[in-house]
């Protein structure tokens, strides 16, 4: 048994004691990382919960995710994230490594080694703004129905998917951005899609090789493409463009997919930022010395268990975001 | 913890380092090579692991799989619960391990009722 407690102590209640051998902030972290992986948890599974509630037409994450810097128009999906899961798997190793180096009390590679993490951190953050540009923008547009339901064009000669910002045909209308200044006072307006309703119909009807694509899986998992003539039915159902993707509508599919993925992928990041916030205040306090001075390099070790763990989220959510 | 208190095996001992720098990009190695299988996995997609499983693809469980160990492998080694006491790593681990799949369990089982209900019921969702 690994007790610590001597008996012979006459002190035991005296503090000082370490039965776990840690001490309380390491231990306040630990009890901060298990509560803050409950959340997580609590986030991922609601997140199942509605992909099971929505089984037969929840997105395909290969055909949502698929940019790649510099590389336009090429369908690349995965790769971008997998970027990602290697920045952050190799600043989790820095960071261990700064945690090793100030167990020998190395102070110039303690430095050196958090700078490394801070960077990863960096690079990380900026790559999931990246990620959300360009989810925000979304590529083809799709129509909402009044259900709620997303049809997304599929271009029958190429098989490809039709953006409509291509195929929709110019419609003279008056309808401009409703602001307060000139209409209702109380009431205001996003900005318009850059293509009106009725010019993505009128471009639909004109060219016969589109057709539209449902949300609905088929039995091979692959979006179920519609006939011209149900097709052509199914555009007239069709109430609202929708480009890009908001907390209240996106062109990906069901409204929640893009909700989950704004809440979970922003919370994670949210708690990169806040690392890297973290990181740079232990890094400014390894340069003056601060630990030095203490005798330990304690506090790089818990702020390497929160970077650790930061990393091991996103390992969960790389795998049921993106992968699975 | 001691500097020199670091358990220096991985993989039930099969593999040991030298010192525990080594051991740290024996794990990134390791991390690495899990994760390029995961991803190319994920890109190729080979059919025959399209197949379903206790009502999932066995393409998916072996992610999940991954997934785990990789978990295990960034606790254990870069969070250094290997170097802890058993007491401080079960009451970190086994409130997590219990925890963790009984919300998921009870939650996908309500979700999959409901998702038969909706798809069975006689309210159309598709409008």
């Amino acid at each position: 048994m690994e007790v610590t407690v001597n008996a012979e102590n006459e002190e035991v209640w005296g503090g000082g004691n370490k039965p776990l051998n840690a001490s309380y902030g390491k231990l306040m972290m630990w009890f901060f990382i298990v509560s803050d992986a409950l959340t997580f948890t609590g986030f991922l599974v609601s997140y199942g919960f509605s992909r099971f509630k929505n089984i037969n037409s929840w997105p395909i994450a290969d055909e949502v995710f698929t940019h790649f810097p510099f590389l336009h128009g090429i369908d690349a999906p995965m790769y971008y994230v997998a970027l990602m899961t290697f920045v952050l798997i190799f600043s989790s190793v820095t960071m261990v490594l700064a945690v090793d180096a100030g167990h020998h009390m190395q102070k110039s590679k303690v430095t050196f080694y958090m700078l490394l993490t801070i960077i990863g951190g960096a690079i990380f953050v900026g790559s999931q703004a990246w990620e959300w540009k360009n989810f925000i923008k979304g590529e083809y547009g799709a129509l909402e129905t009044r259900g709620g339901q997303i049809l997304q064009f599929v271009d029958t000669t190429t098989g490809k998917r039709a953006a409509i910002q291509e195929f929709a045909i110019g419609v003279e209308t008056d309808r401009a951005t409703h602001q307060p200044s000139n209409g209702i006072w109380y009431q205001s307006e996003t900005a318009l899609p850059t293509v009106a309703l009725a010019e993505v119909k009128k471009g639909f009807i004109e060219d016969e090789n589109l057709v539209v694509r449902t949300q609905l899986l088929d039995e091979n998992g692959q979006k179920t493409v519609l006939s011209r003539s149900e097709s052509l039915a199914k555009v007239n159902e069709a109430v609202a463009v929708v480009e890009g993707a908001n907390l209240v509508h996106n062109e990906y599919g069901n409204r929640l997919f893009a909700d989950f993925f704004f809440f979970i992928t922003g919370f994670h990041g949210f708690h990169v930022l806040s690392g890297v916030v973290i990181n740079i205040i232990i890094f400014f306090n390894v340069i003056l010395g601060t630990y030095e001075k203490r005798g330990h390099y304690e506090m790089v070790e818990k702020v390497g268990l929160y970077w650790h763990f930061v990393d091991l989220v996103w390992v969960f959510v790389f795998t049921f975001f993106y992968l699975v | 913890m001691a500097a020199e208190g670091h358990k220096l095996a991985i993989f039930r001992g099969l593999l040991k380092f030298k010192s525990n720098q080594q051991k740290i990009w024996g794990v990134l190695i390791f991390l690495s090579i899990v994760t390029t299988i995961e991803v190319a996995l994920g890109i190729i997609k080979p059919e025959s692991l399209m197949v379903s499983f206790l009502r999932m693809k066995i393409l998916n469980w072996i992610f999940i799989i991954l997934t785990i160990v990789k978990a295990y492998y960034i606790a254990w080694d870069f969070m250094h619960i290997r170097d802890e006491r058993s007491g401080l790593k079960n009451s970190i681990v086994l409130p997590l391990l219990i925890l963790i799949p009984y919300l998921a369990f009870i939650l996908l089982i309500e979700a999959d009722y409901i998702f038969e209900v909706m798809d069975s019921g006689f309210v159309s969702w598709n409008f």
